[in-house]
């Protein structure tokens, strides 16, 4: 299957990606080839079969409900390419 | 024999006993880093005085009469992807280029516990996502036994590192082949553990329901050696299984007589090449002249494997590198446009080709409108994959295959066409989407001079039995004696 520059466009907003034109002519042709190689999976039926999401048979881990140790806020905001105060600093996300 | 050639074993065992100190362990390997690791680049960051100090602390705590960990002494090399605190963990990605952890992964705190020393943090593909380690932002690392190739990937460092005597053991992850297949192409051993097996705190996330840590190493022991140390629950890790952790190091000598080695026809067809096909069936021989019998079987879904592990790793990669957003740690662009762009430019510029293209799969992959035809597809191809495992351990205690089906290829050879890179996975992947257990033992040399790898796969939590088989294939063989001249 191809995979158009339109759709190259749409996945990579929702991947929160800026690309090149150059990066996206060569994304579209190589996501095309190899969507045709896993095309092959349409050969199974697979009617039926519950999906696999992972393969221990856990669910739903609980620790007791304590308060423990944790980071300390400089620890916490230690490696944010920008701080405020004791807050992660970022643009506002409303315009105005 | 010098240092540097010791197995790790060997190595704890002349500690133990005071034939040799811990500095002056480490400081053979340093030497050894300083010497060759300029051609073969496993190394990200190395620093001797750090590994110095460490060594002469063990030393004296050794002398003082306290008791010291299971390692004590023992240099090791890390991949890095597993978090230690105060030291750089960078995944080779520009995105982390000055992240510092404030905690120790779980693996990390226990190596800690048992007195290794660190020696330095080794180079791997981007977030784990390659099979050949030029996808390091870094640089590419060499193959030691030829430094015109590859040294597969991800964890291309750690298996250099290792086969160069630059470390004696070290620790990589392993999401569709990460650990064997460097470990084939180097000739070394590699073992990816069962999932869950060890746990997964502190490691860089890549496909959450695929990664597993596990050791690297000369030889078996040694790798067991490392898993008794590491694997076991955590509290940290929900998905960290809660089973026992056997004595892998005395229930591994145990004779192979009577297990039965299950071999899948099909893996020695098409695209399998002629030496490696040659050296695999003569390790067969190597373990039926020990009293194991050859049983054929059938994985029927085998060949889907490749397709559904790229979705099923993408799709989970496309939500788990979500985090890398300019905001808690890692790389911010400069000259943006508001919230969103900044997100856009800090992950298209602080990420390479390939996550690049991971992330467009995976998140393609979970769109509206084609989730069920590919994502959840996938996970139902998954379900086949297992249950032909499940089958075929009912019959067999392990299956053996090449590890890889080439040796390893030339730098730069693959780099243009991401499928055909893919594909050197092809004997991989299966394992991680079945959550069992594989392990690679060095079986030969190609006439080029490259390694070879044999594939012991065997049912979850079975480290013990494909440990067994690899063991007693080392004992009956030398090519994990020999070492490549740099």
């Amino acid at each position: 299957m191809s995979f158009s520059r339109e759709q190259v466009d749409k996945v990579a907003l929702l991947s929160r990606l800026e690309l090149t034109d150059e990066e996206k002519d060569r994304i579209s042709q190589q996501l095309g080839s190899i969507l045709d190689y896993i095309e092959q999976l349409g050969e199974l039926d697979t009617e039926g079969v519950e999906p696999l999401a992972h393969c221990l048979p856990i669910q739903n881990v609980f620790r007791e409900d304590v308060v423990e140790e944790s980071l300390s806020i400089d620890e916490a905001l230690g490696n944010a390419p920008k701080r405020r105060d004791e807050f992660f600093a970022v643009p506002p996300p409303i315009e105005k | 024999m010098t240092l540097i050639q010791e197995s790790a074993t060997r190595l704890v065992d002349q500690l133990r006993a005071g034939d040799v100190s811990a500095e002056a362990v480490t400081r053979a390997f340093c030497d050894r880093i300083e010497a060759v690791d300029d051609k073969v680049k496993a190394f990200l960051h190395y620093d001797r005085d750090a590994a110095l100090d460490q060594a002469r602390a063990i030393d004296k705590k050794r002398q003082s009469g306290a008791s010291v960990g299971r390692l004590a002494g023992l240099p090791i090399a890390v991949k890095d992807i597993l978090c230690a605190k105060g030291m750089p963990t960078t995944c080779a990605s520009k995105m982390l280029e000055t992240f510092v952890p404030p905690y120790d992964a779980h693996v990390i705190g226990r190596l800690r516990e048992e007195d290794a020393v660190f020696l330095g943090r080794v180079n791997m593909d981007e977030f784990a996502m390659g099979s050949s380690t030029e996808n390091s932002a870094v640089a590419s690392t060499r193959n030691p036994w030829n430094t015109d190739c590859v040294p597969g990937g991800s964890s291309g460092g750690s298996a250099a590192a290792v086969a160069a005597c630059e470390a004696p053991i070290s620790l990589g992850t392993d999401t569709g082949g990460s650990i064997r297949q460097p470990a084939s192409y180097c000739g070394i051993v590699g073992l990816k553990p069962t999932y869950g097996r060890v746990s997964r705190y502190g490691l860089i996330a890549f496909a959450s329901s695929l990664d597993q840590i596990g050791p690297m190493a000369r030889t078996v022991d040694d790798a067991a050696l490392l898993l008794e140390c590491i694997a076991g629950h955590d509290r940290h890790d929900a998905t960290s299984a809660n089973e026992p952790v056997p004595e892998y190091t005395k229930e591994i000598t145990a004779p192979i007589k009577g297990l039965k080695v299950g071999i899948v026809p099909d893996h020695f067809g098409e695209g399998l090449d002629p030496e490696v096909e040659s050296a695999v069936r003569a390790s067969l021989d190597v373990l039926k002249d020990q009293g194991a019998e050859l049983v054929e079987i059938d994985l029927p879904h085998k060949k889907y494997g490749i397709a559904a592990y790229y979705l099923v790793a993408t799709a989970e990669a496309s939500s788990n590198l979500a985090r890398y957003d300019g905001v808690h740690y890692g790389f911010r662009a400069e000259n943006f446009d508001g919230l969103i762009d900044m997100y856009c430019k800090t992950r298209g510029q602080g990420f390479g080709d390939e996550v690049k293209r991971r992330i467009m799969l995976g998140t393609f992959a979970l769109s509206a409108g084609y989730r069920d035809a590919y994502y959840i597809k996938a996970l139902q191809v998954r379900r086949l994959i297992k249950n032909d495992f499940d089958a075929a351990f009912a019959t067999v205690d392990v299956i053996c295959a090449p590890t890889a089906p080439t040796p390893a290829f030339k730098i730069g050879e693959k780099t243009d066409d991401p499928l055909s890179m893919y594909l050197s996975d092809i004997y991989t992947v299966s394992t991680n989407l079945a959550g069992i257990c594989g392990l690679n033992v060095p079986c030969g040399f190609s006439k080029a001079g490259l390694p070879i790898g044999l594939q012991i796969q065997s049912p979850p939590f079975g480290e013990t039995v494909a440990m067994r088989v690899g063991r007693a294939y080392q004992q009956a063989t030398d090519w994990h004696t020999k070492t490549p001249s740099l």
